[in-house]
């Protein structure tokens, strides 16, 4: 798990990117009731590094992110795509520690667990 | 050898024969000969041509399989043994000939009808030779009293010439209408400033210094004046018919029997130039009706004419007149209200227990009903349908909806069940409401009736309209998303009603649009005051005023983009574009551009883009006023305001109109008297013109109309409806627009002139705005913990000497397109 910002510094309803030491760019979003989210910031459909500037919301009550391109929502707990069950991202460990954004690969969290 | 067909003649009737035929018969091989230079255009809606629509637009031509149409070449001649047809260059053989020739306008025997300056009025050509009379002249007399008649009346008017009919009837519309019906027209008609002369007719035109004079029939009664229309009714083209022997009426007209056929039985004849068993019929219902008789026919078929319903609905110079079935009849109850000025006739069987026909003027809302009753049972209580009160029943499925394409009720409600959901759906598939339109109405009714609810709901997170979220907003004075949506919805939202209300919030003018809550709302461009591209970078559009900008300015724009490595691309709003920016420089291109004393210009934005404009009077030797000085006022006035989509205009100082105002949500075009201001105007998927709303008004009317334009749009609307679907959509179209925001008649435009005036007053730059704020200004990095790491997949390529994005070249080269450069063709002939 890495530290990339203070959660002060997030916006409720909105994303930003984070770049991991191994150069992997994760999108974070923190939402209205304050719960955060962590997928991979790679529009699989446009191959552009922008899923971090999407807007957020529910789709039926499911957390989704909408690509800031062409407009596909993807779920933020699971990552599929819900307009291309083909298409998913990948979903990223995220939490707060002392007042700080920790995020990491899923499989180290499962490691350590 | 296949079948030869010619037809003669390319009307309405004429042209959709062709679509008929084609349709069932694709086999024969057709040739149209057709007289005009321009093939068939909508004559039903000739008047529009003065209101602004182009004969591009009334246009109803389409490529048809198989069918050759021969433009300005008429038949002169037939020999009906070796049947031929001879036109001045040609000779077409055919095994059938149809003859859809329509009517010419009547010009009754009177001295001086051949005079420059009298015309009729049935062809486009007629309309522009009018138009180009009427240039710097002030009045015009119309002779003739009926449909025709007014609608030449309306023209006048429009071409903004003083108006005097003539008829010689008793009263005006007397085919249609008895004598209270043609008082209330009338006086109706007189309102407007034209002035009405019934029992009245000419009876001898000169030329008198200049102008012209027509004597009546009344002693001491003429009239001065600068031009005459003679419409007075038509007659029946039947002249080429008459002269190879067909037989003709008494009272002209090319015989035929219920199958459209003539005495030759390889000929038939359709539309006005046929009398039916002696009986011609001046509408175009009737002709289609005929048309597709005729088509079964030649297919094979044995369709007889079905009968006609003489039924009219229209509105003339504004005054809804409407007549169905029977005009009078054993049991006839009337009601006449001269201070609304309405007035009703119901016709019914003598036991009063079926409607027989009737008319109504002033108010035609009862008309569909009332007609599509016609043979049944009285639909309602005879006071509310009379009275103009609200009447509610249900037609029976037989009851005939669309009379122009003779579509019934039943077979409307059956294309409904099919999965026909609105009304361009019902159009497509059954014709009903593709002609005159007034049935449009009642097709929506109908729609209601099958159970289509026509949802507006913006999201699943909201069942309210983007017009309901408005007026709440408005009323409540919420002012943050949560709020809204705790209260008028559910979830927590999404892409469609956080943008929805960001905008809605905007309009309101409720501060930066990037302050507090409303940050979480913004679509990406929005919250980045950028246009994101293909592969996440941005552009960045200053605002550039009606195309204006000095030298310095334009050296600015060019060091920036050279500073930062910028694509450039002058648009077609008179700016320019700047490719290519990376999230973490915008605050500092923008830091130099507001320095150097450009705005946002909200190119991102559901917002006004730009204001086009020509040059104007101050260099155009044509212009006529200072349309560049008009465009960056309007530019600077709307600058910021956001709507339900983008909006665009355009302001051009003669009515050469180089700045193309009328493609433009509203654009303005100016007159020798001032200013012309058109609106719904589009460019995009579905080109439209905009409509003339006003003409020859002054700066202040002009800029106090589209303030109110702009606010009512924006209080009414759909989420992203561009003003020309909005229009549209508006019942009464443009006329209830003018009634709303010219003449007040909805009491809001205190209002509307209030929300216009806070806008101009709370309008500030956005990107200074943010430039200024360190807060904001942290959120454009490319990554939240290394704010300055550009993110190493955007990557570039150098196409043309500037930067694209990397891909590009592959991208354009996926379908190769040989093009015919010189070299290549000279290898070819080689």
């Amino acid at each position: 798990m890495q530290t990339i910002c203070a959660f002060s510094r997030l916006i409720p309803g909105r994303g930003v990117a984070a770049l991991l030491g191994d150069g992997t760019q994760v999108a974070v979003f923190r939402l209205a009731d304050d719960s955060l989210y962590a997928v991979s910031n790679l529009d699989p459909f446009m191959d552009a590094n922008v899923i971090s500037r999407g807007l957020v919301g529910d789709r039926g009550g499911e957390p989704v992110v909408t690509s800031p391109l062409l407009k596909q929502a993807f779920s933020l707990k699971t990552g599929a795509c819900l307009d291309d069950e083909t298409v998913a991202l990948e979903v990223f460990a995220v939490e707060v520690l002392d007042g700080e954004v920790r995020v990491g690969a899923t499989s180290d969290v499962k490691a350590s667990a | 050898m296949s079948k030869q067909l010619v037809v003669i003649g390319d009307g309405m009737v004429g042209r959709r024969f062709l679509e008929a035929v084609t349709q069932r018969d694709p086999s024969w091989e057709i040739t149209v000969l057709c007289e005009e230079p321009r093939p068939a255009y909508d004559r039903v809606r000739l008047s529009a041509f003065f209101d602004g629509v182009s004969a591009e637009e009334l246009s109803l031509a389409s490529d048809l399989p198989g069918v050759d149409v021969k433009l300005g070449e008429p038949a002169v001649s037939i020999a009906r043994t070796s049947k031929v047809v001879y036109t001045d260059s040609g000779e077409y053989p055919y095994d059938k000939l149809v003859f859809a020739t329509g009517s010419y306008a009547f010009v009754p025997p009177m001295e001086g009808a051949d005079l420059e300056g009298v015309f009729v009025y049935r062809t486009i050509d007629d309309l522009e030779a009018i138009k180009a009379h009427s240039e710097g002249r002030r009045h015009g007399v119309v002779i003739g009293g009926g449909l025709l008649g007014l609608e030449a009346a309306n023209a006048l008017t429009l071409l903004g010439l003083e108006t005097q009919i003539v008829e010689f009837a008793p009263w005006l519309m007397a085919r249609q209408l008895d004598e209270a019906g043609g008082g209330i027209l009338k006086q109706h008609i007189e309102k407007l400033g034209i002035t009405v002369d019934c029992a009245t007719g000419g009876s001898k035109i000169e030329a008198v210094d200049g102008r012209l004079r027509m004597e009546t029939n009344r002693e001491g009664v003429a009239f001065d004046t600068d031009l005459i229309i003679f419409a007075a009714g038509v007659r029946p083209r039947d002249q080429l018919a008459r002269e190879c022997g067909i037989e003709v009426g008494e009272r002209g007209g090319i015989i035929t029997d219920t199958s459209c056929q003539t005495s030759d039985p390889d000929v038939y004849a359709i539309g006005e130039v046929a009398a039916m068993e002696g009986m011609c019929f001046g509408l175009v219902a009737p002709g289609y009706s005929m048309a597709e008789v005729v088509a079964d026919r030649l297919a094979g078929g044995e369709a007889t004419f079905p009968g006609a319903d003489m039924s009219t609905k229209l509105k003339l110079l504004g005054v809804d007149v409407a007549q169905f079935g029977a005009f009078d009849g054993p049991l006839a109850t009337t009601y006449l209200d001269p201070v609304n000025g309405t007035y009703a006739k119901i016709v019914l069987s003598d036991d009063a227990t079926t409607l027989l026909g009737g008319m109504l003027v002033g108010n035609a809302e009862p008309y569909p009903l009332l007609r599509a009753s016609v043979g049944g049972k009285v639909p309602g209580t005879l006071a509310d349908l009379l009275g103009g009160g609200e009447v509610d029943a249900a037609l029976p499925d037989a009851a005939q909806v669309c009379s122009c394409n003779a579509v019934t009720k039943g077979e409307i409600m059956g294309a409904i069940h099919e999965g026909c959901h609105d009304v361009g759906a019902i159009k497509a598939c059954t014709k009903a409401g593709t002609s005159c339109g007034s049935c449009i109405p009642m097709l929506k009714q109908l729609l209601t009736e099958g159970g289509v609810e026509v949802s507006k709901a913006v999201c699943e997170h909201f069942t309210q309209s983007r017009a309901e979220l408005f007026d709440i907003v408005k009323v409540t004075g919420i002012t943050t998303f949560s709020e809204l949506i705790t209260r008028y919805g559910t979830g927590s939202g999404c892409d469609l009603c956080k943008p929805t209300a960001a905008s809605i919030l905007a309009s309101l003018s409720n501060g930066h649009i990037l302050e507090g809550e409303q940050a979480s709302l913004q679509d990406t461009n929005d919250h980045f005051l950028a246009n994101m591209q293909r592969n996440g970078t941005y552009s960045v559009v200053p605002r550039i005023p009606g195309g204006e900008i000095t030298p310095d300015k334009l050296i600015v724009i060019g060091q920036v983009a050279k500073e930062f490595d910028l694509y450039t691309k002058i648009t077609g709003g008179q700016r320019i574009d700047m490719f290519g920016a990376r999230v973490e420089d915008l605050p500092k291109i923008w830091r130099k551009l507001v320095d150097a004393g450009f705005e946002s210009g909200h190119a991102y934005g559901k917002a006004l883009r730009t204001v086009k404009s020509c040059v104007g009077t101050d260099w155009c030797r044509y212009g006529v006023q200072d349309s560049v000085k008009m465009a960056i006022d309007l530019e600077l006035r709307y600058r910021g305001l956001r709507s339900p989509h983008k909006l665009k205009s355009a302001v051009s100082g003669c009515a050469r109109e180089c700045a193309e105002a009328r493609g433009k949500d509203f654009g303005i075009i100016a007159t020798e008297q001032g200013w012309n201001l058109y609106v719904g105007g589009n460019g995009g998927f579905t080109p439209r013109h905009a409509d003339l709303l006003l003409s020859d008004v002054d700066s202040a009317t002009l800029v106090r109309t589209i303030d109110r334009f702009l606010m009512f749009y924006i209080s009414t609307a759909d989420r992203l409806q561009r003003t020309s679907k909005w229009v549209e959509a508006l019942e009464g179209g443009i006329d209830y627009l003018r009634e709303v925001i010219v003449d007040d008649r909805l009491g809001i435009c205190d209002e509307l002139d209030a929300l216009m005036e806070k806008h101009v007053a709370n309008y500030a730059d956005e990107w200074k705005g943010v430039i200024d704020d360190p807060e904001k200004l942290e959120r454009f990095v490319s990554f939240v913990n290394a704010p300055e790491a550009p993110d190493p997949k955007i990557e570039f390529e150098t196409v043309r000497g500037q930067k694209f994005p990397a891909g590009t070249t592959a991208r354009s080269h996926a379908a190769p397109i040989l093009l015919g450069t010189p070299s290549r063709l000279a290898s070819e002939r080689n």
